[in-house]
């Protein structure tokens, strides 16, 4: 894949990530200790439930969340030599929706209601590339084709309401790609989508990562998308990330007793039909619940009493695979993987 | 379950739909009233004990036909019977009131379906007091009694709604729509605000309670895989017109019409070395202005002349099997191949 950029630094690097939102209670941790990387070209899913931390760290990447409500204790987000949780903001509007864009779940209500396609398209060109208007036009005109919207001399001066739900999606990913970022964060981008509709925009996705040559960090709650869109995957839980491995790897063979109880609870479409289905007993913890140790131990099968002494490591069981759980990597040691592979 | 189900169609149903019509008033469009047609000619059974998945995309009528079904609508057509009384017609009032009592409804949001001042206890007990047939002891035991049904713990009758998760949620739900009951229950969507971890748990208690009970659903859900996990048969909704309706097994296995085909070759698989089959295009019709003859033949991979012009009627296809699709029709293509020769045997699930 990238191997060239790869070689070099990565396009971002996110490293020790921490976030904190203000409650009632104090400050409550969403997210801690989160470290990977993003290298050119790269193709990454997300993944994990509710309260995850999935989408707190996405938006922590471009700074999107309020200011006076959050923090970051520990942590760094690097692209091109800049800090980007501590760069100046004026810098950040730079960036986003510049090198790094972002698509979010609900097409509904990301986009203005009282403003044509077109105007909205046109915003972000004439704010980053300094377009005139007939030009900034003729280039979303340009887009609205890019993302296989028929009919787009026409399209592109409709309001969103006169769009379907699909339609509106594939307009959000045209604003995001319009000035051609490195990186497309797509946030549950098919999750408010029909199945057959989903299916559309993640192939969209797919060709026009291989178009534009941008990499992507999709974060989805859905193995299933997960599976088919990502090259490598970042298994999230309760704020950190549990694992971390290549999608063929991850799908072989699951090490983290959280990423397998997620694989066993999906309802399967082609497998056997069973009687029950698995699920994972307990519930996922608040986030300002304590949780001695590993905060997947009360409901982990593989527990064992050093579970609950020590928060558990992020560790490399072999190139490319990092696993939170002593228990499970202490039994694949580099050798064992070596042979496995 | 007790008595072992067939995969055919039950002959003694508890449920029955047959050729309803659902139109509501759309507003007007040049000074002309418009009408929606939700759904057309729409007929199924559920028997005693059964499940039947009712499938389908945004906006093909699955939530109003789980809503006439309970008579929460009056459809514009055709006739509903419930326990063997006709809840459409002359009749409607009296005898919606007869069976109110038996039919249950649980919906996609646990949060907005119970009232947030009000203690889990006197949520759950709600149907109780207003049927008057318990005292205030009998009825707090009952609550007691529920709760422990649906795997939570007894002090929570005591607690309020927000104090629990989705999935905790969803059980008080469950235990209220059980409180008086009831021999047929309308779920609709009721797994899909939960995180997957979640869902497991809810859909197994749902089948544990139809075990024990022997419950009759309509479970309607977008998830295919969630409908395979939980139905004993399956009718896939397009646009308002049932498509096809199949016992489970076969549905998933051999799907015959091309929708439906469609649609479990849409879902994404946790499998990335799936070859992943060509994505269909296009997108559901508007219903103010459906396209005529099939409504799926604009987006058909196997459109034929015929399809653009007559609407295809529900036709047996095999055993147990219901296919609304030209190619079925006698001398197409389809006749052929894909037909199951399996003889009707007990439900799998």
């Amino acid at each position: 894949m990238a191997a060239a950029g790869r070689s070099n630094e990565p396009l971002v690097s996110i490293q020790d990530l921490t976030v904190q939102f203000r409650t009632d209670r104090g400050w409550t941790t969403a997210v801690e200790g989160v470290s990977f990387d993003i290298g050119d070209g790269d193709c990454v899913g997300v993944v994990g439930e509710s309260g995850s931390g999935k989408s707190v760290t996405a938006l922590s990447m471009l700074r999107l969340h309020a200011r006076g409500t959050s923090r970051f204790p520990t942590g760094r987000v690097l692209h091109a030599g800049r800090d980007l949780l501590t760069a100046p903001e004026r810098e950040l509007r730079r960036i986003r929706g510049g090198d790094i864009a972002m698509v979010f779940q609900d097409p509904m209500s990301s986009l203005n209601p009282v403003l044509t396609i077109c105007d909205q398209i046109s915003e972000t060109l004439r704010l980053h590339q300094g377009m005139s208007r007939p030009d900034a036009r003729r280039r979303a005109i340009e887009l609205l084709d890019l993302v296989r919207i028929a009919d787009a001399p026409r399209r592109v001066d409709e309001y969103p309401h006169r769009l379907s739900g699909g339609m509106r999606q594939r307009v959000m990913i045209a604003i995001a790609i319009a000035c051609r970022p490195r990186l497309l964060i797509a946030d549950e981008p098919t999750t408010a989508l029909d199945v057959t509709i989903q299916a559309q925009i993640l192939e969209l996705l797919r060709d026009l990562r291989a178009e534009l040559g941008m990499a992507v960090m999709l974060i989805s709650h859905d193995l299933g998308v997960i599976a088919e869109f990502a090259r490598r995957v970042i298994v999230m839980y309760a704020g950190r990330v549990v694992e971390d491995a290549p999608v063929e790897v991850l799908f072989r063979k699951p090490l983290h007793p959280y990423t397998e109880g997620l694989m066993a609870s999906m309802p399967s479409l082609d497998g056997a039909d069973t009687a029950t289905l698995y699920s994972i007993p307990g519930r996922i913890p608040d986030p300002d619940e304590t949780i001695a140790g590993c905060r997947f131990g009360p409901r982990c099968s593989y527990a064992e009493p050093a579970c609950s002494a020590v928060p558990p490591e992020l560790v490399s069981v072999d190139g490319g695979h990092r696993v939170r759980c002593p228990p499970r990597t202490r039994t694949v040691t580099p050798t064992a993987t070596g042979a496995r592979q | 379950m007790t008595a072992p189900l067939t995969n055919t169609a039950p002959t003694d149903p508890i449920v029955a739909m047959r050729d309803v019509d659902m139109a509501f008033a759309a507003g007007r469009v040049d000074g002309r009233p418009v009408v929606q047609q939700v759904l057309h000619k729409v007929s199924f059974e559920i028997g005693a004990g059964e499940t039947l998945g009712l499938v389908g995309e945004s906006g093909s009528g699955k939530s109003t036909a789980g809503r006439i079904v309970v008579g929460l609508y009056e459809p514009t057509g055709g006739s509903v019977t419930l326990f063997g009384q006709p809840i459409t017609g002359p009749d409607r009032r009296a005898n919606l009131a007869n069976v109110r009592s038996r039919l249950q409804f649980v919906f996609q949001d646990p949060h907005a379906a119970l009232n947030p001042r009000m203690r889990v206890g006197s949520s759950i007990a709600e149907p109780i007091e207003i049927a008057g047939r318990h005292s205030r002891k009998d009825r707090d035991d009952r609550v007691r009694q529920l709760l422990e049904m649906v795997g939570l713990p007894r002090d929570s009758a005591d607690r309020f709604p927000h104090e629990f998760s989705g999935g905790q949620r969803q059980r008080i739900v469950i235990a209220r729509a059980l409180a008086l009951e009831p021999g047929f229950v309308v779920c609709d969507e009721p797994v899909s605000a939960l995180d997957v971890s979640m869902q497991a748990q809810i859909i197994n208690l749902l089948m544990d309670l139809q075990a024990r009970f022997g419950l009759s659903y309509l479970f309607i859900a977008h998830d295919l895989a969630v409908v395979r996990a939980i139905s004993h048969r399956v009718a896939v909704l397009y646009a308002g017109s049932i498509v096809e309706v199949a016992p489970k097994p076969d549905l998933y296995a051999r799907p015959q019409h091309p929708y439906t085909r469609a649609l479990l070759d849409a879902v994404p698989r946790p499998d990335p070395w799936r070859e992943r089959p060509p994505v269909i295009a296009g997108e559901v019709p508007s219903l103010l202005a459906p396209p005529p003859g099939c409504r799926f033949h604009t987006r058909c991979p196997h459109v034929m002349p015929r399809c653009r012009v007559d609407v295809p009627r529900l036709q047996s296809t095999g055993p147990g099997r219901l296919t609304a699709c030209h190619l079925f029709d006698e001398g197409g293509i389809a006749a052929v191949p894909d037909h199951s020769s399996r003889p009707a045997s007990h439900v799998e699930r």
